[in-house]
């Protein structure tokens, strides 16, 4: 086929257009875990319903607002022996169709939008669980009145059983984000503030600080795991007996010199490792099952022994400005911490979800 | 750059010789003279803070990556925002009011010439204050919205955050003795004819612009105050174990953070205005609904602050009133949108470079103002809110349209400020590397802002399918650098290129007279008799000669002065105080000399 250099040209004018919409494409078809696309719970399924719906109108206005320039563009270039411009000023009539129309889509916009946020603000439904979610820098805490248990970085909830948020902070803001099963609310000192989910599904879900925090702000990421009913019960079962350190059998010399170390250096004066009633006042987070998480340093690094010696080696190289100095331990020393720290082993992830990374 | 080019003798230098050298340059209270080192300025600071981006994209085109340490990411993020809207953005736009407002409306200066050069030089000392502190590596690092409390002393002990008060302090001075001076020289200066339906959109856009600086500025200085005493002298405003409120600070700032939105993008508006019916050889459509849809959208401006607050939770009556409110403003942007459009219909369209660039604007604009629509909706900002999806948004609203029409400005004005023609076939290549350089940048920021990729960070681990597309960013933004080097390259050939008066057939007064302009614009104030003059001319006369360099004799201009660049200078040492330990000399001293200056200013003759 002999394609005409003009209209080459103008093909070739459009190239940019297709690979936008290519990289459009491209963009849905991936596995992203932290995505507020594919909603796993009834908050973020609300939220994703209302979001789609404006995605479509403002496509349509896209391809015909476009569309009419790049036509306009190419119909009135300039030509030899083209016909002169039309002086004309205006166009009442037009110009009250076209502010009519965009206010009419924004009726349409706005009718679900303030529908969803009554919706979202109300309190959860039925009977949820209140879970107190602290923010520090640069880790979130979580709080379980109802147990009496406290965790840091990952969240358990239950699926099916809607959760109660209450939120706040012991320093600067950060704002609490699931994408998947929630959205996202800023945290602040002296009130609390409030999100509630329903996790639908089992499943390990992402999520980080999202506001500027200070230096760390980058990593501060935190994992809910959504536990199926029975799951979730064995979990509050086994750290509601945390309320001591889990013993080092007698033979086991390396953990037994990690804990030593745990209770002589600096480890026990910022960290408790008991989820039930830990200490008051502790600055960081607490370590309860440390052995048995699926991440260490606030949900940024795979909870691997190579992985807690490099932390313990020095965590500012990993997380500079991080609120935990730089120990200055030996490689032996390091090597019972991490031993002992292994021990701290109460609750793992229950096996429906291990296969999830 | 420009400095090139300015620097010569002007070819057709007449009798009206213009005084040469760096002392004429300080004590200059010509407004086009200002207006080229408010250009130059805002030129290289608009680089320093692309410089920013590009080092920020290199750290993020791999995750985990160690190029620059957190704390330095944190100092680039923030000076990159500080900068592309104070130092960058803002000025340029302030080199048009000042190049261009009064050669538009028939003026021969601006209504205060010596204020303006205050102006200027406070603007370029708050500037370098800001900037030097990238020698201590103190640079700021709390994010361009300097959130409380995260700035108060407890959790950000340096200087860094001193240097970001104190330098915001100094560049609000500046913006709002420049928007009492425009305001002022728009309302009284125009000439014979000219009534206000008459003025040119870019004069209209600027006067509005005007009224928002003028409105919203005084909420940043005080909020800014209040934040200064906090650091300085221990109170307790926005610290809530003292009984501060960390929100108040937040109201505080977007009251003036979202009019300062229109205040980058409302020039830009008036600047593609006229850029658009010159290169389509018809008036432009609907002038009138242009000029109330712009002041639609300053007033509703006011109206919608709390939009970058969703998050915090407000409550779903406030939600619900600041959602609705931001849906309005799109209604007068789309009636602008649909009349650019307008104008180009029926048209005979003279693709030249700067409409490119205008073209380029309303496209881009276009995906920038349906992405804030969707901003608008309150449940659904609460996933997008502090994610790339906002850094999308606003980057395709302030690069694709703010940046896109300067640019355009910038090689539509170029003849007459500079008397050369830029390049064409570089212009194109310019518009082009920008237009595929910006898509491939931000683009690819919706998705990932929507697929969680929270801003501020300053990196991101493997495993949450970040990485291609940060690293199609990170190229898209090298070739945006590159655009840059093809502008300059294309400023530096200019200069063998003279200019007529008018090489674009334009309407507006501006190219009735020599390029560059005598110093005194006019060697006789005009008369106007409808909205493009020359068009009008041209129509019932044919068209004009080329006009002719004039003696001048006899015409009165102002004298130049000094005492702006003392008093800046007193200013900038009156703050320098606080940074040095809160010195009372020093800030004495500086107070001394400010006074020295205003003193001495206002006994010196005007001319």
């Amino acid at each position: 086929m002999r394609i005409p250099p003009a209209a080459r040209r103008r093909l070739g004018r459009l190239a940019p257009l297709l690979g936008l919409v290519l990289l459009v494409l491209a963009g849905c078809a991936e596995n992203y875990p932290q995505t507020t696309l594919a909603p796993k719970g009834d908050f973020a399924r609300a939220v994703d319903t209302l979001f789609r719906s404006t995605v479509w109108w403002a496509a349509g206005v896209f391809v015909l607002v476009e569309g009419v320039l790049l036509f306009a563009i190419f119909k009135y270039r300039e030509r030899p022996g083209g016909p002169e411009a039309s002086q004309f000023h205006g166009n009442a009539l037009l110009e009250v169709i076209w502010t009519i129309i965009p206010a009419t889509i924004l009726v349409f916009i706005a009718i679900p939008t303030v529908r969803t946020i009554f919706r979202t603000a109300e309190p959860p439904p039925g009977d949820p669980l209140v879970i107190e979610v602290i923010g520090h820098q640069w880790w979130w805490e979580f709080r379980y009145p109802e147990f009496n248990i406290t965790t840091a970085s990952e969240m358990y909830v239950p699926v099916g059983r809607p959760v109660d948020l209450r939120m706040r902070t012991a320093d600067v803001l950060h704002s609490f984000w699931i994408p998947q099963l929630a959205a996202k609310r800023d945290v602040f000192y002296g009130r609390d503030n409030r999100l509630w989910f329903t996790a639908e599904e089992a499943g390990v879900f992402s999520g980080q600080c999202a506001e500027f925090c200070g230096i760390q702000h980058g990593r501060m990421a935190h994992r809910v795991i959504a536990a199926a009913p029975a799951d979730f019960d064995a979990w509050v079962a086994r750290m509601s007996a945390a309320s001591a350190p889990v013993p080092v059998f007698d033979g086991d010399s390396l953990a037994l010199a990690g804990q030593a170390l745990f209770a002589t250096r600096a480890c026990v004066g910022c960290h408790a490792l008991r989820a039930v009633d830990p200490p008051p006042g502790l600055v960081g987070p607490n370590l309860a099952n440390i052995g048995g998480r699926l991440t260490i340093a606030a949900g940024s690094l795979p909870n691997t022994d190579a992985n807690l010696a490099r932390w313990l080696r020095n965590p500012q190289e990993y997380k500079q400005g991080v609120l935990m100095p730089n120990l200055g331990l030996s490689e032996d020393d390091i090597r019972a911490l991490v031993a002992y720290l292994r021990t701290q082993r109460v609750a793992t992830l229950p096996p429906a979800l291990a296969a999830t990374p | 750059m420009a400095t090139t080019a300015v620097e010569q003798p002007h070819p057709h230098s007449g009798a009206h010789a213009r005084a040469t050298g760096v002392w004429s340059w300080i004590t200059t209270v010509d407004h086009k003279r200002i207006g080229i080192l408010y250009g130059v300025t805002a030129f290289f600071f608009f680089l320093l803070g692309g410089l920013e981006a590009l080092l920020m994209r290199w750290q993020l085109g791999a995750p985990d990556n160690t190029f620059v340490s957190p704390d330095v990411y944190n100092q680039l993020f923030t000076m990159h925002g500080t900068t592309m809207i104070f130092l960058g953005v803002m000025p340029l736009s302030a080199m048009f009011f000042n190049f261009m407002i009064p050669l538009q409306i028939g003026a021969r200066d601006v209504a205060f010439p010596r204020l303006n050069a205050f102006s200027y030089w406070v603007f370029l000392v708050g500037g370098l204050l800001l900037n030097s502190s990238f020698l201590l590596n103190a640079a700021p690092n709390a994010g361009w919205f300097g959130y409380a409390n995260l700035t108060s002393k407890q959790f950000s002990p340096g200087l860094n955050v001193d240097f970001w008060v104190i330098g915001l302090q100094i560049l609000g001075v500046a913006s709002l003795a420049a928007a009492v001076n425009f305001f002022v020289t728009i309302v009284n200066l125009r000439c014979h004819g000219m009534r206000m339906m008459r003025m040119p959109m870019f004069v209209w856009m600027s006067l509005i612009t005007q009224v928002l600086l003028l409105l919203a500025f005084p909420v940043i200085t005080v909020a800014l105050i209040l934040l200064m005493v906090d650091r300085f002298f221990g109170t307790s405003f926005f610290i809530p174990a003292g009984g501060g409120d960390p929100v108040l600070w937040q109201h505080l700032f977007w009251i003036f953070g979202h009019p300062e939105v229109y205040i980058l993008i409302l020039p830009a508006f008036g600047i593609i205005s006229e850029i658009l019916p010159v290169f389509s050889r018809k008036p432009l459509f609907g002038y009138a609904a242009m000029v109330f849809s712009g002041a639609l959208i300053a007033f509703l401006g006011f109206g919608v602050w709390s939009h970058h607050m969703f998050a915090t939770g407000m409550g779903p009556v406030a939600d619900t009133v600041f959602g609705l409110a931001t849906m309005l403003i799109a209604i007068p942007t789309g009636v602008k949108i649909f009349n650019w459009i307008g104008t180009v219909w029926g048209g005979s369209l003279r693709l030249k470079t700067p409409m490119y660039f205008a073209l380029g604007f309303i496209a881009m604009f276009i995906i920038g103002g349906l992405s804030g629509i969707m901003h608008s909706v309150p449940p659904a900002d609460l996933q997008q809110t502090d994610t790339y999806f906002v850094v999308a948004h606003f980057h395709y609203v302030l690069f694709g349209g703010s940046v896109l029409a300067l640019l355009g400005g910038a090689y539509y004005w170029f003849p007459k400020m500079f008397g050369r023609v830029l390049g064409e076939g570089l212009g194109k290549l310019h518009f082009w590397l920008t237009f595929i350089g910006m898509n491939l940048t931000f683009f690819p920021m919706h998705f990932l802002g929507l697929n969680g990729m929270p801003r501020r960070v300053y990196t991101y681990p493997e495993g949450l399918g970040f990485e291609l597309w940060n690293r199609i960013e990170t190229a898209g933004s090298l070739v945006l650098g590159a655009s840059f080097l093809v502008f300059i390259y294309n400023i530096i050939r200019s200069r063998h290129h003279i200019a007529p008066a008018d090489p674009w057939e334009g309407g507006t007064l501006e190219w009735s007279i020599p390029s560059p302009p005598q110093e005194f614009n006019f060697p006789a104030l005009p008369t106007v008799y409808s909205r493009d003059p020359l068009w009008e001319q041209r129509r019932t006369h044919g068209a004009a000669p080329e006009p002719t360099r004039v003696s001048g004799q006899g015409i009165h201009l102002p004298n130049p002065s000094f005492w702006p660049i003392v008093t800046a200078l007193g200013i900038a040492v009156f703050f320098v105080g606080f940074l040095l330990g809160v010195n009372l000399w020093v800030i004495l001293a500086g107070g001394g000399i400010t006074a020295l200056g205003i003193f001495s200013w206002a006994f010196e003759p005007a001319g």
